[in-house]
């Protein structure tokens, strides 16, 4: 058989078989992947998503130090039971500023993508230092330390600066004034200017003492100002519209 | 470690048999490490005051368990295993000793320098893929040593054929390169910070990810133990493999379809349909080389069945192959994508990835290392083969507890999950899915206990094996087996 011998030959030359097995493994990856950089048709863009301010940034940062990924997804599927449940389905331009993506792989605990705004901060600080304390059934191991541990908010601009060079929208101003920014969300409106913060993020950008411990800007503001964001920079109320005219 | 040193059987002073002792050993530890920590975990789900914040949290432990038993077991038994074949099959020494030792040392620096970020807070966040810049550089170059190692023993070869399971490590050793340096294209904040960002987000970062992360288990899981089977199968069982022929296709059909399953991990997400469709179909057309492999694995023992009964080493390893067709066929099922969702997010997957994990890989690395011992340490066989038996039957049984544990709370959640009242409500809140999880997170731990325990009588095992004892119930003096008959068979 010509097939067999030819095959002899190959795995005879091994230089030629390393090439060719490098060769046949990269096809799917090529068709599945460089397509997806073409990015008019994989994300739709949206009026409302923004990159994170920078408490935000912290918060996430923390989100993944933590392993949260391990047992919260932020992906909304098409299908009735997680409408119903979560909110209108994830868009591929909510996710847009996450590196990596969030989009996580099991639901030992709820989905996480729309729960910004759907507790209160009090709540959420609550439920962080012992979750057993407000929802009694829960198996989340118990995140107190968030309140006591002061956020680094010196090296934000350098966060920025990395995430600006690889094409987020961050303007140089934002940069700059990275952690001043952080310290005046965390701190909210009542004790502190917050016009350049909006300025920069918009008016939507939520800034207030999230933990309601004033004397320290702690990982705890920072987690619960990212998860009070999630799910919440798109306005829907134009979507929706749309769905309801479709056929 | 004086015994570690020690010269081998027949032919040993052209090879160099102590690096696949150091190997071997370093398995056998990164093994128990890891099932401990599973069931520390599986343990922490089931009892939430076991966690410890904030090193001790689930959080940061899962990615421990997980690196552990990929990485740290799993790795070490592929390194052990190909330096083992590539020397037999190739007839000649291991090249440069020097690259060959910094392999070991390399990389299981690598590991602790994985582990102790993830619980210091040092992580990606990418499954399978934690380790942040620091440790995959590092990786990277401990990677190249790798490769040429065995691409320059594979050139210097003097048996003119090149073995069947040498494609595989090979195929293993390369892709595993080009899929972590694809997923691992991180900027770091600066040089002394341990934290980086993913040069891409949202969907591109999710199909990397996911085309990484199906193949860390196609090339890192399958692949690489699929020369195991190739080699120590025929071994034990004193057979040729069953067909040359399906080797090749299985191999090359294997490589080639393995790459595009990744997007069935993203069903009903962001990333475009048409993505998700070729995922899907690529990863049914993959259940075809995966049974053909296995075919291939099985029907080796054709004319030897009665080895089977009586040899539970081989029976470790022809097990092994049972439970990657079974695995092999879930997966293709579990990745159509209305079956997907309602399996994906639950323990279901969790259940599908450990019967490979324990069943396949742990199985078939278990049955090799039982026949490798003896054979590096220079004994005629294993202090006691009535202890592999046992071995056999506490992990066999764990694994079924653990999944069919896992099969009932994942589908019953996908099912709770999507349950509405008369009303057209849904009928149940999240947490009342949590609260029934409950008695099977308590099996699976159990399940867990089982294979662990099986796991430390394979130590105690290697430990008398090594020191030269022969269990004199078993064996006499000469290494004769008594008239057991299982024994008998075993030792011809």
């Amino acid at each position: 058989m010509s097939f067999l011998k030819f095959h002899a030959k190959l795995e005879r030359t091994s230089i030629i078989l390393l090439l060719l097995i490098i060769v046949t493994v990269l096809v799917g990856g090529i068709i599945e992947i460089i397509p997806l950089f073409r990015m008019e048709t994989v994300i739709e863009p949206v009026k409302g998503v923004r990159p994170y301010t920078p408490l935000e940034l912290a918060g996430y940062n923390i989100y993944i130090r933590e392993g949260c990924y391990n047992c919260h997804s932020q992906q909304i599927r098409p299908l009735r039971d997680e409408v119903v449940r979560y909110g209108h389905y994830s868009l591929a331009a909510e996710s847009m500023y996450d590196r990596p993506f969030q989009w996580g792989s099991k639901r030992t605990g709820p989905d996480l993508a729309r729960v910004g705004g759907k507790y209160s901060d009090g709540w959420q600080v609550a439920h962080l230092i012992n979750p057993r304390a407000v929802v009694p059934e829960s198996i989340m191991p118990t995140y107190s330390f968030l309140a006591k541990s002061g956020v680094k908010t010196d090296d934000l601009s350098n966060h920025l600066k990395t995430q600006q060079f690889m094409g987020v929208p961050y303007s140089d101003e934002m940069v700059e004034s990275a952690e001043q920014d952080a310290i005046a969300q965390a701190t909210g409106e009542e004790r502190t200017d917050i016009s350049g913060l909006q300025a920069r993020y918009g008016d939507k950008v939520k800034a207030r003492d999230f933990d309601g411990n004033p004397m320290l800007v702690s990982e705890m503001d920072a987690l619960v100002s990212y998860l009070q964001v999630l799910g919440t920079m798109v306005d829907f109320s134009e979507a929706t519209k749309v769905e309801e005219t479709a056929p | 470690m004086s015994s570690l040193t020690t010269t081998p059987v027949d032919d040993a002073p052209k090879y160099n048999f102590d690096i696949v002792k150091y190997f071997t050993i370093a398995t056998v530890f990164w093994g128990i490490v890891g099932f401990t920590a599973g069931i520390f975990i599986a343990l922490q789900l089931a009892f939430p005051w076991l966690n410890v914040e904030p090193y001790l949290n689930f959080g940061r432990l899962r990615p421990v368990h997980t690196s552990a038993v990929i990485f740290a077991f799993g790795g070490n038994a592929l390194f052990a295993t190909s330096y083992y074949i590539v020397q037999r099959t190739c007839r000649v020494r291991l090249w440069n000793d020097k690259l060959a030792w910094f392999t070991f040392w390399g990389y299981n620096a690598f590991i602790v320098m994985a582990a102790l970020g993830y619980v210091l807070g040092q992580t990606q966040g990418k499954e399978y893929a934690e380790p942040e810049w620091y440790a995959d550089l590092w990786l990277t170059v401990v990677w190249v040593a790798y490769l040429l190692v065995y691409l320059v023993t594979i050139i210097k070869r003097k048996e003119p054929h090149l073995y069947v399971a040498n494609w595989f490590y090979l195929a293993f050793i390369i892709t595993v390169a080009v899929l972590h340096l694809g997923n691992n294209i991180q900027i770091p904040v600066d040089l002394t910070s341990g934290k980086s960002y993913e040069l891409f987000s949202g969907v591109q970062s999710a199909m990397i990810q996911w085309w990484y992360g199906h193949n860390a288990v196609g090339f890192f899981l399958t692949a690489g133990f699929l020369g195991m089977m190739y080699y120590f199968i025929p071994k034990r069982a004193d057979r040729p493999v069953y067909s040359y022929r399906l080797s090749i296709l299985h191999f090359w059909s294997l490589i080639f379809i393995y790459i595009w399953a990744g997007p069935h991990h993203l069903h009903y997400t962001s990333l475009p349909d048409w993505t998700q469709t070729l995922g899907m179909t690529f990863s049914i057309i993959l259940w075809m080389p995966s049974w053909g492999g296995m075919i291939n694995g099985v029907m080796t023992l054709s004319g030897a069945w009665n080895k089977f009964l009586v040899d539970p080493v081989l029976r470790f390893m022809i097990i092994a192959v049972a439970f990657y067709g079974m695995s092999t066929f879930e997966g293709p099922l579990m990745s159509i994508r209305a079956v997907n969702s309602l399996s994906h997010y639950t323990d279901w997957t969790v259940g599908h990835v450990h019967s490979g994990a324990l069943g396949w890989v742990g199985f078939i690395t278990f049955g090799s290392l039982y026949y490798l011992v003896p054979q590096l340490w220079g004994r005629k066989e294993l202090y006691s083969l009535k202890l592999v038996n046992y071995h056999l039957y506490l992990a066999t049984v764990g694994i079924v507890l653990y999944i069919s544990a896992m099969w009932v709370s994942g589908i019953m959640q996908g099912m709770m999950w999507k349950s509405y009242d008369s009303m057209g409500f849904l009928q149940y809140s999240f947490v009342e899915s949590v609260m029934e999880m409950h008695p099977f997170y308590v099996i699976r731990a159990l399940g867990g206990v089982l294979y662990l325990s099986g796991a430390l009588i394979m130590v105690y095992n290697f430990y008398r094996t090594i020191k030269g004892d022969v269990n004199e119930t078993e064996f006499s003096e000469d290494g004769v087996p008594r008239e057991h008959m299982y024994l008998k068979g075993a030792a011809a």
